[in-house]
């Protein structure tokens, strides 16, 4: 027997703030107990479907309704943001702004406290589930001092006291390390069958979703639902790629090599392909007859670390330590590493944000003696967040801020500015005021205004993070190409198809030391270095193994190949 | 560059200023504070003096978290005295009934009387700032919130207090990133710049520092809200603690100083300790 829990009835939602409907007259059936996915590319209405679902809408966020969305039963143009809260527990995507007690324990109260619930009651809840998600050992830390995995299980604790029918993630993913993506996935699955909770996540990065069983995936493009199908139907039927959605890597590739989808029954993972030797034979054949590109010629070092570390206090477990390599001009390096690794603080020394132990020269000149500003004219840093880097109202005047402070003339900053913002595809706005842009837009204004001063390293740190398909590969194309023009570029990602689609080396690091410094796909080829700095293998390199390729880390090289060649073509 | 050191904000420790309960300590900071506001007893404000630095010893809190304030603090009190003494320097006479110059200059002429005066005054504030802070470095915020609340104020602005107070590390920590960010685009902060040019550039500062606040308040607000915050008149603490033997004795202690105060009051006269005569 099913219960339809969710319904959304010919209906639209406009923002008071926009002029277009969000969300046109959407119809949409959720049962109880189903375990669904709602995917999208940004803008598309995916998050504002997840705001009418916890009654954001219309109580914060407000506007104009037209037809019906009724959670359980009940209007939700009738019902007020606390009754529904106890309908839909939300989970957001950051989980860092939503944490508001000191302690985890408290945070995990912090619902029940509202409720008026007896100190000793709730003691006895918050342990409860502490130990059910098995984080009982954390209840007297700091949220912020977490891993953001154990952050992301703490955040799903402070909802579960509430025992509410829906859960609701929004994109529970975007600031996870492959390994901790992986884990929180298989939490909600295991918490959704215990439960028999409706679980419904909003979600670009599908492949990971779907590494758990889902029942339905719902394909949201432009306000409107494109497809509602089976996670199953869905990947046979084309329609990811044309809506901004990344297909699985592993389908991407039997697609290059010419095997028919539609003969394939079960699509849904590496593990339900068929063992069929046809396949097996098609995927080695498209693989041998890909000829891989050489490896660079000879370099010279720009940058050189000597035991660098820093260590911000003495409770500090794992400080970031000796770390000692030599970042080569033309270099294309991806940091990667579980979440408190290191990474950033590196980023930071590197810069002089912080002070550092041991050594770093550049060009053979030591750093120590530049402040943050000198520095900056030969180091180029984009920090994560683009709210931190802004001080401008326009766009140009953002972009020609480094300019002017240097003393630059006012025709060449504009001859420059201009330049710049038409590599970073921002030329059309170059009069718009900042507030107007997107998240993804905001962060390539960062990165012109740091590209304008022409550094020799550019730094990102997790350029991608929380961008959907299109922007990320914009923005990476447009770095393969600085690249290309012989800037050397340095990226924190967690992205691993990333750091081996577009970066020539990489620096992993776990536990505040550096422990592997290599080719990105030989990274991902030891077993224990992928456990120890929390990676994952991709796909392509679990499809090359189910049909035994010959060499499957070759396999995974002749894929990258063959697509920057596509893009590059 | 900042570490946790420098954050002027609650870290847990575990002296014995710790373990109090945060009303025990509220109560205490206050009636201790409107003690030393009242009275102009020398004798008592010096024990509280010597009491206030002995806790703060106590508490083992860093020179390098309270630096800051305690500096632009002094620089108050400083500032403060001078101008008590420019507007009225012959407030002491008037008020210990005899004068004994030390220093003629006519209208500024000083005398031990005011010199004593303003020794009270400066003897208040080492009184009561060293137990205000000591009251914020050891008190946790959410404690805090609860014992508001429990002494009668809503449970709604008692939170305000507490975030707020939990924000201010924060506040700090994107302040010195932002700043980090400003300096990376070509604003000279550092020792190498003039420090107009450092006061311009952290003008630049303040424009991001005030979006990502907002910002970060917007997030959190929501985030209160999806959990029910507001929903009812009233709210139960998890961290609520309940009373203990030391705490019924610090708060005895803290009534003993209000009558000591009262009785000195009788003793003196009025507010004022008079040695002149």
């Amino acid at each position: 027997m099913t219960n339809t829990i969710i319904e959304f009835k010919d209906f639209s939602f406009q923002y008071d703030s926009q002029a277009e409907p969000t969300l046109k007259h959407l119809n949409l059936a959720i049962n109880q107990g189903e375990m669904l996915l709602i995917a999208g590319p940004s803008g598309s209405g995916k998050s504002t479907i997840g705001h009418c679902i916890n009654g954001l809408i219309p109580n914060i966020d407000t506007g104009n309704i037209t037809g019906e969305c009724i959670i359980n039963g009940k209007n939700i143009q009738e019902t007020n943001l606390f009754d529904l809260s106890f309908i839909t527990s939300t989970i957001l995507q950051d989980t860092d702004s939503q944490f508001i007690g000191l302690t985890v324990g408290e945070d995990i109260a912090f619902a029940l406290e509202n409720d008026c619930q007896p100190q000793n009651r709730m003691k006895q809840i918050v342990h409860r589930w502490a130990d059910e998600l098995g984080i009982e050992h954390l209840l007297k830390q700091a949220p912020q001092n977490l891993s953001g995995g154990q952050k992301q299980i703490v955040a799903l604790a402070g909802v579960m006291v509430d025992e509410s029918p829906i859960l609701l993630f929004d994109e529970p993913l975007a600031n996870l390390d492959p390994a901790s993506g992986m884990k929180t996935m298989a939490l909600i699955n295991r918490i959704q069958k215990e439960l028999n909770a409706t679980v419904i996540i909003i979600e670009h990065r599908l492949e990971e979703v779907m590494s758990q069983p889902l029942d339905r995936v719902i394909l949201v493009n432009d306000g409107k639902i494109v497809a509602d199908k089976t996670p199953n139907d869905l990947l046979h039927n084309n329609l990811l790629e044309k809506n901004g959605v990344r297909n699985p890597l592993y389908l991407s590739a039997l697609k290059k090599a010419q095997i028919d989808l539609n003969q394939i029954p079960d699509l849904t993972s590496v593990n339900a392909l068929p063992d069929d030797r046809e396949i097996a034979r098609k995927l080695q054949n498209w693989q041998d007859k890909i000829t891989i590109t050489g490896e660079k010629e000879e370099t010279h070092s720009l940058l050189e670390l000597k035991g660098v570390g820093h260590r911000y206090n003495k409770l500090q477990v794992h400080p970031l330590h000796d770390v000692t390599t030599t970042i080569n001009q033309g270099d294309f390096i991806s940091i990667v590493g579980q979440n408190g690794a290191g990474k950033t603080t590196l980023c930071r020394i590197i810069c002089g944000f912080i002070s550092n132990e041991g050594l770093i020269s550049f060009n053979g000149d030591d750093l120590k003696q530049y402040s943050i500003k000198e520095r900056s004219d030969k180091i180029g840093y984009v920090m994560q967040d683009p709210n931190q880097m802004i001080s401008q109202k326009m766009i140009f005047d953002e972009v020609a801020l480094g300019l002017r402070l240097r003393g630059y003339e006012e025709n060449e900053i504009q001859t420059k500015v201009y330049e710049t913002l038409k590599i970073c595809g921002l030329y059309p706005y170059r009069h718009w005021p900042i507030s107007a842009l997107s998240f993804g837009q905001k962060k390539r204004v960062t990165i012109a205004a740091i590209l304008v001063l022409d550094p020799e390293l550019l730094i990102l740190d997790e350029p991608t993070a929380g961008q959907d398909w299109q922007t990320y590969t914009e923005i990476m194309n447009f770095l393969k190409q600085l690249n290309q023009q012989g800037k050397t570029i340095m990226i924190i990602t967690h992205d691993m198809h990333l750091m081996m689609e577009y970066t020539n080396r990489s620096l992993a690091f776990a536990e505040g030391t550096l422990i592997a410094d290599t080719d990105p796909i030989k990274l991902l080829t030891e077993k224990a270095l992928i456990k120890k700095a929390a990676l994952k293998r991709t796909s392509l390199y679990e499809l090359a193994v189910k049909y035994r390729l010959k060499e499957p880390n070759t396999f995974v090289r002749a894929y990258i190949d063959a697509e920057r060649d596509e893009k590059h073509a | 560059m900042h570490d946790e050191s420098q954050i002027l904000g609650y870290q847990p420790g575990n002296s014995f200023i710790y373990q109090l309960n945060a009303t025990t300590k509220l109560v205490f900071m206050l009636l201790v504070s409107i003690a030393c506001m009242i009275t102009y007893d020398t004798r008592f404000l010096i024990a509280i003096c010597v009491l206030s630095i002995f806790l703060f010893k106590e508490a083992k809190i860093k020179w390098s978290q309270i630096s800051f304030i305690v500096k632009l603090i002094v620089a108050f009190m400083i500032l403060n005295l001078i101008f008590v003494f420019i507007f009225q320097p012959s407030y002491g006479e008037s008020i210990y009934y005899s004068k004994s110059i030390l220093i003629h200059a006519g209208y500024f002429t000083l005398t031990l009387q005011e010199v004593f005066y303003l020794f009270n005054l400066f003897l208040k504030y080492v009184c009561s700032i060293p137990i205000v802070l000591l009251f914020l470095l050891t008190t946790n915020p959410s404690q805090f919130a609860a014992s508001l609340n429990k002494i009668g104020i809503s449970y709604k602005i008692s939170y305000a207090v507490s975030l707020a107070l939990r924000y201010i590390p924060d506040i700090q920590n994107s302040y010195w990133d932002i700043s980090a960010a400003q300096q990376a685009r070509g604003i000279e902060l550092s020792k190498k710049a003039s420090l107009g040019k450092r006061i311009k550039g952290t003008l630049n500062i303040i424009m991001p520092l005030i979006f990502s606040s907002l910002e970060r308040i917007d997030a959190i607000s929501t985030a209160m809200q999806l959990r029910r915050f507001g929903s009812k008149k009233k709210r139960t603490w998890y961290v609520t603690q309940s009373f203990k033997k030391e705490d019924y004795l610090v708060m005895i202690a803290a009534v003993i100083l209000v009558l000591i105060v009262i009785v000195l009051w009788q003793l003196n006269h009025g507010r004022f300790y008079n040695p002149f005569i």
